[in-house]
C-alpha cells in the first residue's frame, strides 16, 4: 500500500513538473521579445564574436586572423595607433568604439568542422550575446556559419573564404565577404599563365575533394581553357592525404605540361614538397619546362613549402609589401602592417587582413547606419564603395555582397631574404578583368533572401 | 547481482523470477519498481529545472564563464544523453564495444534534414524519419558486424562507420552536402509546409508552430534564465528514451542480453541462439542514435559529414564509460559531463585567465597563467583526459560508482543499498 501512494505522488509530481515546464516557454512566448534584434547591445559594450580555427589543418591561418581581430578591436576602442582607420576613405570612426560602445569580443574554436564551428557560434549568440560574428578559415565552415547567423538574425562578416559558393549559391543576405574567390584567381591567373607559359599547355589538376576544390578547379579550367589551354585530367584528393606521391607519380606519364594544385593549407604544403621532391620542375614535357601552379596562395603556406615555392605562381587577396611595391592606390597596407608588426614581430597574412578589414567595415557600417540593427547594418554595407583599406577602390556589391577589387598575382622567390619575404608580386590584375556577372553559371543558383533581424 | 547470475543460467527467466520481484512488479506505476520510479523522477525535476540549475551564477560575475544553462548547450546535454543511453543499450547490457555508433545518428541527422527539404518543417517529420532510417541503417551493419564478437566486433563497427563518413564525406556529396554539410535551401519543394516563410527566410523548425528557437529569458535579480522551446522538446523525448531504457533494463530481454555478456557460450549450450537478442539490442540502440541525430537536426538544422567520423563515436564510449555503463543514469552524467568540458572549458582563453589571476601580483599571476593555460581553452582535451584516466583507474564503475561511494560515506552505513551498484559492479568485474 505505501508502495503505491509514494509512486501515485511521484506521478502526480512528474506530470505538474513536466507540464509546468513545458507551459512556460509557450506562456511567455512573445512578451519576452520585445526587443528590437537578436542580441541588441543595451549596456555600454558591444560585444563581437570572431570564430576561427584553432585546432586542425588551418589553425595557423586562425591564429592569425585572431591576432586581426584583436589588433582591429584595439583600434577601434582608440588603442594603439589606429592602424588603418587613419587610411579609411570613411572617417565615422574615432577610437570611441562603435556608436560610442566599447567594442568587447569572445573567441571560439571552429576546428575546421561544419558542426563545431555552428555550436561555437551558437554559443557566442545565445550566452555571449555576440551581435556579429566573424571569421572562419575554410569555405564548409563559412557557408554553415553565415547560414546560422542569417537564420539567427546576426551578421556574419566572412573571413577567409574563397569558395564562389559563399557569395554564389550559398550567399545569405545577412553574410558579407571581403576575401576574393576562385572566379577571380582563375580569371586573374589565366592570363599571366598564358602569357608566361604559353597558349598550347596542358594541364593536370590535382583538387582537394571538398567545396572549394571544385569552384577552385572548375574556375581556373574555364579560365584557361577559354585562353587554348586543354585540360588532360582532373583528379580528386582526400582532404585528409598527406602523402600525396600517389597522386604525383601518373602525372609525366600523362602527357600533362602543367600540374595545378588546387589544395590549402597542410593539403598544398605536401603536395607540392611532394612534386617538387619528384623533380617534375626540372622535366621538360611537350618540348615545354613543366610548371606548377598553385592557384590561392598565401603566407603561411610558402613558408610552410620552403624553397619547394621558388616560381610558383598563383592568387592573392592581398599582400603586405603591396603598398611598398605598387604605390598609393593600395593605401592603408603600410599602416596596418605597420601596427601589426608592432604587435606582433613580424607581418600579417592575407588572412590577417580580410578579418581586420572586415571588422573595420562593420564598425563603420553601424556608425553610418546609427545601429546595431542588422538590416540597418546590411543596408548600410550594400553597394558601399571604399578605399584605404590595402586593396585600392572596392565595392561590397548588393547583389551578391562579395568584394570587389583588384586580384594580385605572386610568385614564389627564388632568393628569399628572410622567412617572411617569400613572394614576389608579378602583377595586379586590375578589377575589371575578375568582375563577373551575379548570376554568372559559376555562382548560379543561390539568392540573398531578406535581411533577418532575428528576435 | 547473485540473483542475476543464477538467472541468466535458467533457460526462460520470465516464469522462474523469484516470487518478491513478481509481486514488486505487480505493486507499480508505470511498470516501474519504487527504486526506478525514484530515479525517473529526480531525472525529470533536473531536465525541468535544468535551465535553472545550469545558470547558478549572476549573469555579470566573473563565474558567469561556468554558466551552462543556454539553449544549445542544454540541448546538446538531453541529446548526448540519449544518444548514451542507447550505446548503453547495447554496450552496457551485452558488453559488445561497437565502435561506430556516430554513423547511426549521422544517418538520422541526413534522414532527418531531407525531411524538411522535401516534407516541411515540423520536427516530427524529422524525428520519426531519422529514427526509422537509423533504424534500418543498423539492421544492415548489426547483421554483418555481429557475427564477429570482441574486438572483431568493435572494428567492423569502426570500419562501417569510417566509410559512412567517407562515402558522406566525397561520394555522396548530393545526398549529404559532402564538406558544407547538408542545408536548407529556398527552393527546397517542403511539400506539405512552405518553401520559404512569409518573412522572406527559410523556415525553421518547429513542432506544429511552436519554433524550436523560442526562448523566453527570466531576469531575477542578476541572474537571468532562458527558457527554451527545443530544449523543453528534447527534453521531454530524453525523458520518454530515459523511461523506455528503464523498461528495457528490467525486462526479460535484458537478461538474455546480460547472459549474453557473461557467458556467451553457456548460453549457446543452453540451447538459446543469442543473435536475434544481440541484433535486436543493437538496432534498438541504433534507433535511440537515430533519434539523437533526428533532435540535433530538429535544433540545428544543418547536418555535417564529421558527425560520423570515428571521433565522434569514441566520444559515445567515452561518455558511456566515464558516466558508469550498465547503470541507467551514468550514460547521462557522462554525456553531460564531457559536452560540459567540450563547450564551457574550452572557451576559456588566455585573456580570461589573465582577469582571473590579475589579483596576485605580476611574476605570480603570469607564472599562474602558465601553468594552468595547458588545461583550458585548447587543451580541454587534456584535462579531460586526465579526469578520464583517473576516473577509469579509481571508479571503474564511472561517476555513478563515485556518486554511490560518496553516498555511503554520509550514510555511514556501508551496506546501505546501492541504487544501481550491481549493474556497475558486473561491468567492472566482467573485465570486458
Amino acid at each position: 500500500m505505501t508502495n503505491k501512494n509514494v509512486t501515485r505522488r511521484g506521478v502526480i509530481r512528474t506530470g505538474a513538473a513536466t507540464g509546468a515546464g513545458l507551459a512556460l516557454p509557450t506562456i511567455f512566448t512573445g512578451a519576452a521579445w520585445s526587443q528590437g534584434f537578436t542580441n541588441e547591445p543595451t549596456g555600454d559594450t558591444v560585444t563581437l564574436g570572431f570564430n576561427v580555427p584553432q585546432t586542425g589543418p588551418y589553425a595557423d591561418e586562425g591564429a592569425d586572423e585572431l591576432r586581426a581581430f584583436q589588433l582591429a578591436v584595439e583600434h577601434l576602442n582608440g588603442e594603439g595607433d589606429g592602424g588603418m582607420l587613419q587610411t579609411f576613405s570613411e572617417k565615422n570612426l574615432d577610437g570611441t568604439g562603435i556608436l560610442g560602445k566599447r567594442v568587447e569580443f569572445v573567441t571560439g574554436d571552429t576546428q575546421t568542422k561544419s558542426d563545431a564551428a555552428r555550436a561555437s557560434a551558437r554559443s557566442m549568440i545565445e550566452k555571449d550575446g555576440a551581435v556579429m560574428i566573424s571569421g572562419g578559415s575554410s569555405s564548409g565552415v563559412a557557408v554553415a556559419v553565415q547560414a546560422l547567423c542569417q537564420e539567427a538574425g546576426i551578421i556574419f562578416m566572412a573571413g577567409l573564404t574563397h569558395s564562389n559558393d559563399t557569395t554564389g549559391k550559398d550567399r545569405k543576405a545577412n553574410g558579407f565577404r571581403h576575401f576574393f574567390n576562385s572566379y577571380m584567381s582563375g580569371a586573374a591567373l589565366a592570363p599571366i599563365l598564358a602569357a608566361q607559359y604559353g597558349d598550347n599547355r596542358k594541364a593536370y589538376h590535382l583538387t582537394a575533394d571538398y567545396n572549394w576544390g571544385y569552384t577552385t578547379e572548375e574556375a581556373v579550367r574555364s579560365s584557361t581553357e577559354a585562353l587554348g589551354w586543354e585540360t588532360v585530367a582532373a583528379v580528386k584528393t582526400p582532404l585528409t592525404q598527406t602523402d600525396f606521391s600517389s597522386y604525383i607519380a601518373p602525372v609525366l606519364g600523362s602527357g600533362a605540361d602543367v600540374l595545378v594544385l588546387n589544395h590549402y593549407g597542410g593539403n598544398m604544403v605536401n603536395s607540392l614538397t611532394n612534386a617538387v621532391q619528384f623533380g617534375l620542375r626540372q622535366q621538360e614535357a611537350n618540348g615545354m619546362p613543366f610548371e606548377i601552379v598553385v592557384p590561392l596562395y598565401s603566407e603561411l603556406m610558402a613558408r610552410g613549402a620552403g624553397e619547394n615555392i621558388a616560381g610558383i605562381l598563383g592568387s592573392q587577396n592581398w599582400d603586405w609589401k603591396l603598398e611598398n611595391q605598387l604605390g598609393a592606390k593600395y593605401s592603408g597596407t603600410n599602416a596596418f602592417v605597420q601596427s601589426f608588426g608592432e604587435k606582433y614581430g613580424f607581418p600579417p597574412s592575407q588572412a590577417a587582413h580580410t578579418c581586420y578589414v572586415q571588422t573595420l567595415l562593420y564598425a563603420d557600417a553601424v556608425t553610418r547606419a546609427g545601429s546595431f540593427q542588422p538590416c540597418a547594418v546590411v543596408e548600410a554595407l550594400e553597394g558601399f564603395e571604399f578605399d584605404g583599406l590595402g586593396n585600392g577602390p572596392t565595392l561590397y556589391r548588393a547583389e551578391d555582397h562579395q568584394c570587389f577589387k583588384d586580384v594580385v598575382v605572386v610568385r614564389g622567390k627564388e632568393n628569399p631574404e628572410n622567412e617572411f619575404d617569400l613572394v614576389e608580386i608579378v602583377e595586379v590584375t586590375p578589377v575589371e578583368q575578375v568582375t563577373y556577372a551575379p548570376d554568372h553559371p559559376q555562382f548560379a543558383g543561390g539568392a540573398l533572401g531578406t535581411c533577418n533581424n532575428g528576435a | 547481482m547473485t540473483d542475476q547470475t543464477i538467472q541468466t543460467i535458467s533457460r526462460d527467466p520470465a516464469p522462474t523470477a523469484p516470487a518478491h520481484r513478481a509481486k514488486a512488479r505487480e505493486s507499480t506505476v508505470l511498470g516501474l519498481t519504487r527504486k526506478d520510479l525514484t530515479l525517473l523522477i529526480v531525472v525529470a525535476i533536473l531536465t525541468v529545472f535544468a535551465p535553472f540549475i545550469l545558470n547558478p551564477f549572476p549573469a555579470d560575475s566573473a563565474l558567469a564563464q561556468f554558466n551552462a544553462g543556454y539553449p544549445d548547450l542544454m540541448q546538446r546535454f538531453v541529446i548526448f544523453g540519449i544518444f548514451a543511453i542507447g550505446f548503453n543499450i547495447l554496450f552496457g547490457l551485452t558488453g559488445y564495444l561497437s565502435f561506430g555508433h556516430a554513423a547511426f545518428l549521422g544517418v538520422g541527422s541526413f534522414a532527418g534534414v531531407w525531411m524538411f527539404k522535401l516534407l516541411g518543417m515540423n520536427v516530427l517529420y524529422a524525428i520519426v524519419a531519422s529514427v526509422a532510417f537509423a533504424g534500418l541503417f543498423s539492421v544492415v551493419v548489426g547483421f554483418v558486424s555481429l557475427r564477429r564478437s570482441g574486438i572483431y566486433f568493435s572494428i567492423l563497427t569502426l570500419a562501417f562507420a569510417q566509410m559512412s563518413f567517407a562515402l558522406a564525406y566525397s561520394v555522396l556529396t548530393p545526398i549529404t552536402g559532402g564538406e558544407t554539410g547538408l542545408q536548407l535551401a529556398k527552393t527546397d519543394p517542403r511539400i506539405f509546409g512552405q518553401s520559404i516563410a512569409d518573412d522572406g527566410n527559410i523556415p525553421v523548425p518547429s513542432f506544429f508552430g511552436l519554433e524550436m528557437r523560442d526562448s523566453t529569458t527570466l531576469y531575477m535579480g542578476g541572474w537571468e534564465f532562458t527558457l527554451n522551446v527545443g530544449y523543453y522538446l528534447c527534453a521531454v523525448v530524453m525523458l520518454v528514451a530515459f523511461y523506455v531504457a528503464i523498461r528495457i533494463f528490467r525486462s526479460p530481454f535484458a537478461m538474455m542480453l546480460r547472459a549474453v555478456k557473461s557467458n556467451q557460450q553457456r548460453m549457446n549450450y543452453t540451447g538459446l541462439n543469442p543473435k536475434p537478442y544481440m541484433l535486436a539490442a543493437f538496432v534498438i540502440s541504433g534507433m535511440y542514435a537515430g533519434l539523437a541525430g533526428g533532435l540535433m537536426v530538429s535544433m540545428d538544422p544543418l547536418a555535417g559529414a564529421e558527425r560520423m567520423q570515428w571521433t565522434a563515436s569514441g566520444e559515445v564510449v567515452l561518455m558511456t564509460i566515464l558516466g558508469g555503463a550498465g547503470t541507467l543514469i551514468g550514460p547521462v552524467l557522462g554525456a553531460g559531463f564531457i559536452k560540459y568540458f567540450e563547450n564551457i572549458f574550452s572557451k576559456i582563453n588566455q585573456a580570461t585567465l589573465e582577469g582571473w589571476f590579475s589579483v596576485f601580483p605580476d611574476g605570480l599571476s603570469d607564472l599562474l597563467v602558465t601553468l594552468v593555460y595547458p588545461f583550458v581553452g585548447k587543451g580541454w582535451h587534456l584535462t579531460l583526459g586526465i579526469l578520464f584516466m583517473l576516473v577509469v583507474i579509481f571508479l571503474p564503475g564511472g561517476l555513478v560508482q563515485g556518486g554511490q561511494k560518496l553516498a555511503t560515506v554520509f550514510r555511514r552505513d556501508k551496506n546501505a543499498n546501492a541504487v544501481e551498484g550491481p549493474a556497475a559492479d558486473q561491468r567492472s568485474q566482467a573485465g570486458e
